[in-house]
């Protein structure tokens, strides 16, 4: 597999490790009243879609990205990737 | 001045040269090294502090620039910043009077080992190493790959001289893999 | 006898005659010659035995489809099974071996198998061994393995060397045939990057086989100008003896190259095989096709072939398998054969042709309209019988027979990626379907393009189409552009034995059958029969097979399905996939600062991860390792050792945010950490569970050095930095390892202040007042080197941690072994650090196992309620807090003498035991010189209430049971006196 950087261009899939759904940017409010029941959600629950789907890849072995790659299960086609920080921001997270 | 004596990351006291059909592979010692990352919202203002320091722009995405004090991009607002060891040993010092509280610096130097090729047909060898295109590889730029399973920075200097930095722990086995591609290509 | 077989002309080049050897048997041959065509030379036919009856065999082709010949090659541990004869460049001295017969390949012992062939049919072993189950293992299975079965391995570790590589192009091109060369010329005259791939040592494909023109050229004339042209070019790479085995996702192939395959001996370090991963922006397919062959009965004798391979030898190799031929065909391109053949002044006994309609000839006789029905000649062909068409049989006398049943596009590479190739009625054929892998395109043969000018036509436009080129196409060289239709004929009827699949002696009866026992998926019939497994894969069987089972199930041979065709096209030896990462290579291995020193001093070492660790310092007079790691402990905690830490991940944290960002990495808090002072940090999973743990250390308001465990270093750093960008984007805060930066040693012991004193610079107070347990600091040493010094303690010792940069770790080390010879220093290695560490009762890996929580640990209070760490939330689960959770413990046997062994269970003293009544087990035991006696760190139910209490201990692995009582986990000064002395 390649994963077209979104500021190095193609790099190798060998040079990066996966993580998972990217949906594990969207961490849960620790003070919020039911913060158990969300970060039970949080930490084990995911969706299995057969087509596009949003997960987590890091270049671990390049410029120690974390990047947020769009991949279709079925046909392994990468149709975005993005850095996890602007996602991240995008969704709101701050500090 | 302290009386402790140096080694090479390959455990020698001078520097290693092996050469292969016209093609040397070099120890390099006399390199210090010191990481910039910029602060949060400081951008700006590091990248002209290390112009100054570097004395020409500081270079873009997977670029390097510089004679003396050289710059190369090692991530997203972050640089390594490269000089002759004998001189500048306390590069990671100088390098932080210059950015000042605009960014992290960290001292680098014997986190890494260098290994620079020399001569014809470099390309030979290091496609044996690297997955790397190296119809890209123009003169200035660095990218990081990993080489037999060991994260490295590759600088193309010359088509004729590029710099690999490794980690200095795995210097033998880096080493190992870049003479036996040496005898395998050459 | 020298090459009795040989004719004139050919690609050989006859000025070098080469010695080889088959079977201890000397001939020669020519550089050009495969060891097939130098065997066919030499009047060799009978080249193996086949896998399940010992029948014998010959060669059924000319290529890398071959089914029948094949053969070990070269001796020694150089030896390589179930090699293809004819893929195997013959070279001076080369050495080949038949497989599959004892007691030698004229006489085969267990040709006996074939009497009672119609007792070993279609899932014989399946019917047959199956009771009683006890004797599968024993008795059935080592009997069958020895009576099946292809070459034998050497036994011994391969002594040569593979490579990997890695090249890149716009155009990949799959087979230097008639379409990939005229591909390669267009897309190379373009200037485009082009890789051309061919799996032969000479390219051309048929081209090379065939006598027609291209133009002003012989057909291997034109290819060798069009090579000439393409090596010329700087952008085109022409890869010979590379086989492009699989395509893999975006554009990615796995290839082959086969660079000392060919040679006598291999030059020092050259490779004998290298696989490349090809990185294509675009990938044309020019494998060509293959020939099928026509299932008759006894048609697996020696000199029976394919048409085209036939044809092959006779004008690439310039040898012919027997004086007198003959050719059975369904279609025109069998009779090119015949027409060959007879220029070349051999005499063809007729061509068979099953069709009324088929072509005359003044040169040979054709029988129309007739089949071949028997053959004769136990080790080659001597006779076969031919029913003619108006019943009466005739019989020819003849040596070879060339078989042709129509060709089928090689179309493995574009079910790579599960893509089902499509039937194609007027070939009779698969061809390509519409869902290739993305950026794969197909020309020539291969695309169902039969005629040669049609495959150069189809090359250009190819590549024209895949580089998007917009100039005209090159000008094409007139060529052979016959229309090719195709009837389907499979098999001869009425048959006792007609072979399908001659490596799997698969019979047509065997697909018939197993129809009939209800295997009706193509894919059940595949492993129920074992058609079209082994080291061909069915290239040419495979077709045949789904033919009669389409006509069995009474549907088309679309309704019917095919296999799926998986990578790699050809086989690859494990050592190609392998490389050089073999042995003491397998993975990189990281060497400490100290290593050469400790190498020098005889340390034993030990891998902990990538890296080499010292796990013991022997002295001569020691014969065990407890000896040495006793005196370790002991000299340590009564004076002073030193220890290389350097292994420890250690993280630079700096920013105005890395405070707060410790704080959310870390369950305890470190906001309020002094600068100058270090503190202990336990790293929780999200889920609650212990991740790492290990120390910060503050240098300044905005800079921390944070170590975690050598194991975890990489993951932790991975985890921060998922931290960072993921969930917390606008901190400021910046990362970087500084393992391999500083070296770090652990002094430890009561006299390592005072080691410390001698070397470090006087302008540096470390008493105990001014360097307090948990200080750190920069400082300088031996006059002037910058270094870092932590107080910190693994071994519950009054002891530090001082870093100076690596390149100086090395003479560090010996200045601190001169410095405390006063003290009777002594290094000690990774062994005594455990030890003195569970005389501790700190956690280490064997605790922190990816199940245990801060409340196992005895840690629960450090998890911080009033901020928002990782893994906070979720160790509160209630799950996880249950009174009789498990808690660390201390082991320590009644009788002294007896042995603590970790993985063993605790039951209570009178229960049973069961793991009903599991009350916990051991994480980690030693020897403790200082207690003298075994110990261990156990994680038990309720454990720190139970203090006191004896336990069984039991391993029902090592039949052990003994009993223990369970104490504090603090074997060693509990109260922490010596730590802060």
């Amino acid at each position: 597999m390649i994963i077209d950087h979104p500021m190095l261009g193609p790099r190798d899939a060998s040079e990066f490790t996966y993580l998972g759904d990217a949906s594990l940017i969207d961490r849960p409010d620790w003070q919020a009243d039911d913060a158990a029941e969300a970060f039970y959600e949080y930490g084990y629950l995911r969706d299995n879609p057969a087509g596009e789907h949003q997960e987590l890849w890091y270049h671990e072995a390049g410029d120690r990205s974390w990047l947020v790659v769009t991949r279709n299960t079925l046909t392994h086609e990468i149709s975005k990737v993005e850095l996890a920080r602007d996602v991240a921001r995008a969704r709101g997270r701050s500090k | 001045m302290h009386d402790l004596v140096a080694i090479t990351a390959l455990g020698g006291t001078e520097p290693r040269m092996d050469t292969v059909a016209g093609v040397t592979c070099s120890e390099v010692p006399d390199v210090a090294l010191a990481s910039v990352a910029a602060r949060m919202g400081q951008e700006n203002n590091v990248i002209k502090a290390l112009e100054a320091l570097i004395e020409t722009p500081v270079p873009d995405v997977g670029q390097s620039a510089g004679a003396v004090i050289c710059a190369f991009w090692a991530g997203p607002d972050q640089w390594m910043i490269e000089a002759p060891q004998d001189s500048h040993e306390g590069i990671a010092t100088q390098v932080k009077s210059a950015v000042g509280n605009a960014a992290s610096v960290t001292e680098q130097t014997d986190g890494w080992t260098r290994f620079d090729l020399s001569g014809p047909n470099l390309t030979a060898v290091l496609e044996l190493l690297s997955s790397l295109d190296l119809r890209k590889a123009t003169t200035g730029s660095v990218t990081r790959s990993s080489i037999h399973h060991i994260g490295c920075f590759v600088l193309f200097r010359t088509p004729e001289l590029f710099s690999i930095y490794g980690p200095r722990s795995s210097a033998g086995s880096l080493h190992h893999a870049i003479l036996t591609a040496m005898r395998s290509a050459l | 006898m020298t090459q009795t077989n040989r004719l004139s002309g050919g690609q050989i080049d006859r000025n070098t005659t080469l010695n080889f050897r088959f079977d201890n048997h000397s001939y020669t041959a020519h550089p050009g010659d495969t060891l097939a065509s130098a065997l066919l030379a030499n009047d060799v036919r009978l080249i193996g035995r086949s896998f399940k009856y010992h029948r014998p065999r010959g060669l059924l082709t000319a290529g890398s489809e071959e089914p029948n010949g094949i053969v070990e090659l070269r001796t020694g541990s150089r030896k390589e099974p179930n090699t293809r004869a004819t893929t195997a460049e013959i070279f001076d001295g080369l050495e080949a071996h038949s497989q599959n017969r004892w007691p030698n390949l004229k006489f085969d012992a267990l040709a006996v198998n074939d009497l009672f062939s119609n007792f070993l049919s279609a899932g014989f072993y399946y019917k047959t061994f199956m009771w009683p189950a006890a004797f599968w293992e024993k008795l059935y299975e080592p009997i069958i393995r020895r009576a099946a079965g292809l070459g034998s391995l050497s036994m011994e570790a391969d002594p040569d060397e593979y490579d990997k590589g890695f090249r890149h192009c716009d155009l990949l091109i799959i087979g230097a045939g008639p379409a990939g060369l005229m591909a390669a010329l267009t897309a190379g005259r373009a200037g485009a990057d082009v890789i051309l791939a061919d799996e032969d040592f000479t390219p051309g494909g048929r081209l090379n086989s065939e006598t027609y023109a291209l133009g002003d050229h012989s057909a291997p004339a034109w290819a060798a100008q069009a090579v000439a042209e393409l090596t010329s070019m700087p952008n085109v790479r022409l890869m010979t003896r590379t086989t492009v085995i699989g395509a893999f996702d975006h554009g990615i192939y796995g290839a082959v190259e086969r660079t000392g395959d060919h040679l006598p001996t291999l030059p020092a370090g050259k490779p004998r095989q290298i696989l490349w991963r090809i990185y294509s922006q675009k990938a044309l397919l020019c494998a060509g096709a293959t020939e099928r062959p026509i299932a008759f009965e006894n048609n697996d004798r020696p000199g029976i072939m394919m048409a085209s391979a036939l044809r092959t030898y006779a004008n690439r190799f310039a040898v012919i398998a027997a004086p007198r031929v003959a050719v059975f065909t369904n279609n025109d391109d069998g009779h090119r054969t015949a027409v060959d053949l007879h220029a070349k002044g051999i005499k063809v006994a007729a061509v068979i042709d099953v069709r009324d309609d088929a072509p005359s000839s003044y040169d040979y006789e054709v029988l129309k309209g007739a089949q071949v029905v028997d053959t004769k000649g136990r080790h080659g062909l001597t006779f076969v019988e031919v029913a003619m068409p108006g019943g009466e049989t005739r019989t020819l006398e003849c040596g070879a027979l060339g078989v042709s049943g129509g060709w089928n596009p090689n179309v493995h590479l574009t079910c790579h990626q599960r893509g089902r190739p499509i039937w194609n009625e007027a070939l009779a054929a698969f061809v390509p379907g519409a869902d290739l892998p993305v950026g794969l395109t197909v020309a020539g043969a291969a695309n169902g393009v039969m005629s040669t000018y049609g495959a150069l036509q189809s090359g250009a436009e190819g590549a024209a189409k895949a580089l998007d080129l917009t100039s005209a196409l090159p000008d094409l060289p007139d060529a052979e552009d016959a229309p090719v239709t195709q009837t389907p004929f499979w098999y001869v009827q009425g048959c006792k034995r007609a072979w399908l699949d001659q490596q799997n002696d698969v019979t047509v009866k065997d697909v018939k059958l197993s129809y009939q026992e209800g295997f009706r998926s193509v894919e059940h019939l595949k492993r129920y029969t074992t058609l079209g497994m082994a080291t061909d894969q069915g290239k040419t069987s495979n077709i045949g097979g789904l033919a009669i089972m389409a006509e069995v199930a009474g549907k088309s041979i679309p309704e019917t399905g095919t296999t799926i065709f998986r990578p790699p096209y050809t086989p690859v030896p494990i050592a190609t996939f392998a490389g050089r990462m073999k042995g003491q290579e397998f993975h990189p291995t990281r060497l400490t600062p100290s290593h050469h020193w400790a190498k020098e001093r005889g340390a034993v070492f030990v891998e902990v991860g990538n890296w080499l660790r010292a796990q013991w310092f022997p002295l001569p007079d020691e014969t065990h390792w407890r000896q040495s790691v006793d005196r370790e402990v002991r000299q340590t905690r009564a004076s002073v050792g030193v220890c290389d830490c350097t292994t420890l991940g250690k993280i630079d944290v700096q920013g105005t945010d890395a405070a707060a960002f410790l704080n959310r990495i870390y369950a305890n808090g470190f906001a309020k950490l002094a600068v100058g002072k270090t503190r202990y940090g336990l790293m929780l999973r999200e889920d609650g569970i212990v991740m790492d743990d290990g120390t910060a250390a503050r240098l300044a308001d905005d800079h921390f050095v944070v170590t975690t465990t050598t194991a975890n270093a990489v993951s932790v750093y991975r985890h921060m930095e998922f931290t960072r960008q993921c969930l917390f984007p606008d901190m400021d805060v910046q990362l970087i390892s500084t393992t391999d930066v500083w070296a770090q040693y652990a002094v430890a012991g009561p006299n390592s202040r005072k080691l410390l004193q001698k070397i470090v610079d006087p302008e540096f107070d470390i008493s105990n007042e001014a360097f307090p347990f948990m200080a750190c600091g920069n400082i300088t040493v031996c006059q002037g080197l910058r270094a870092r010094l932590f107080r910190i303690s693994f071994s519950g010792e009054l002891a530090y941690e001082i870093a100076v940069p690596s390149r100086y770790g090395d003479a560090l080390m010996r200045r601190l072994m001169d410095m405390g010879e006063e003290f009777d220093v002594v290094p000690y290695g990774t062994e005594a650090l455990g030890v003195m560490r569970i005389e501790k009762g700190h956690a280490a890996g064997n605790e922190l196992n990816g199940t245990t929580t801060a409340l196992n640990l005895g840690m629960a209070k450090m998890v911080s309620k009033k901020k928002d760490g990782i893994g906070s939330t979720l160790s509160e689960r209630a799950a996880l807090n249950e009174p009789d959770a498990l808690a660390l413990v201390g082991i320590k046997p009644l009788e002294p003498e007896k042995k603590v062994t970790a993985g063993g269970h605790l039951m209570n003293i009178d229960g049973p035991v069961d793991t009903a009544h599991d009350q916990g087990y051991v994480t980690s035991a030693v020897y403790s010189p200082i207690l003298n006696s075994s110990i261990g760190l156990g994680l038990m139910k309720n454990g720190h209430a139970r203090m006191g209490e004896r336990m069984r201990l039991v391993s029902p692995l090592t039949d052990l049971t003994i009993e223990v009582e369970i104490v504090s986990a603090h074997f060693v000064d509990p109260k922490g006196e010596r730590l802060r002395a």
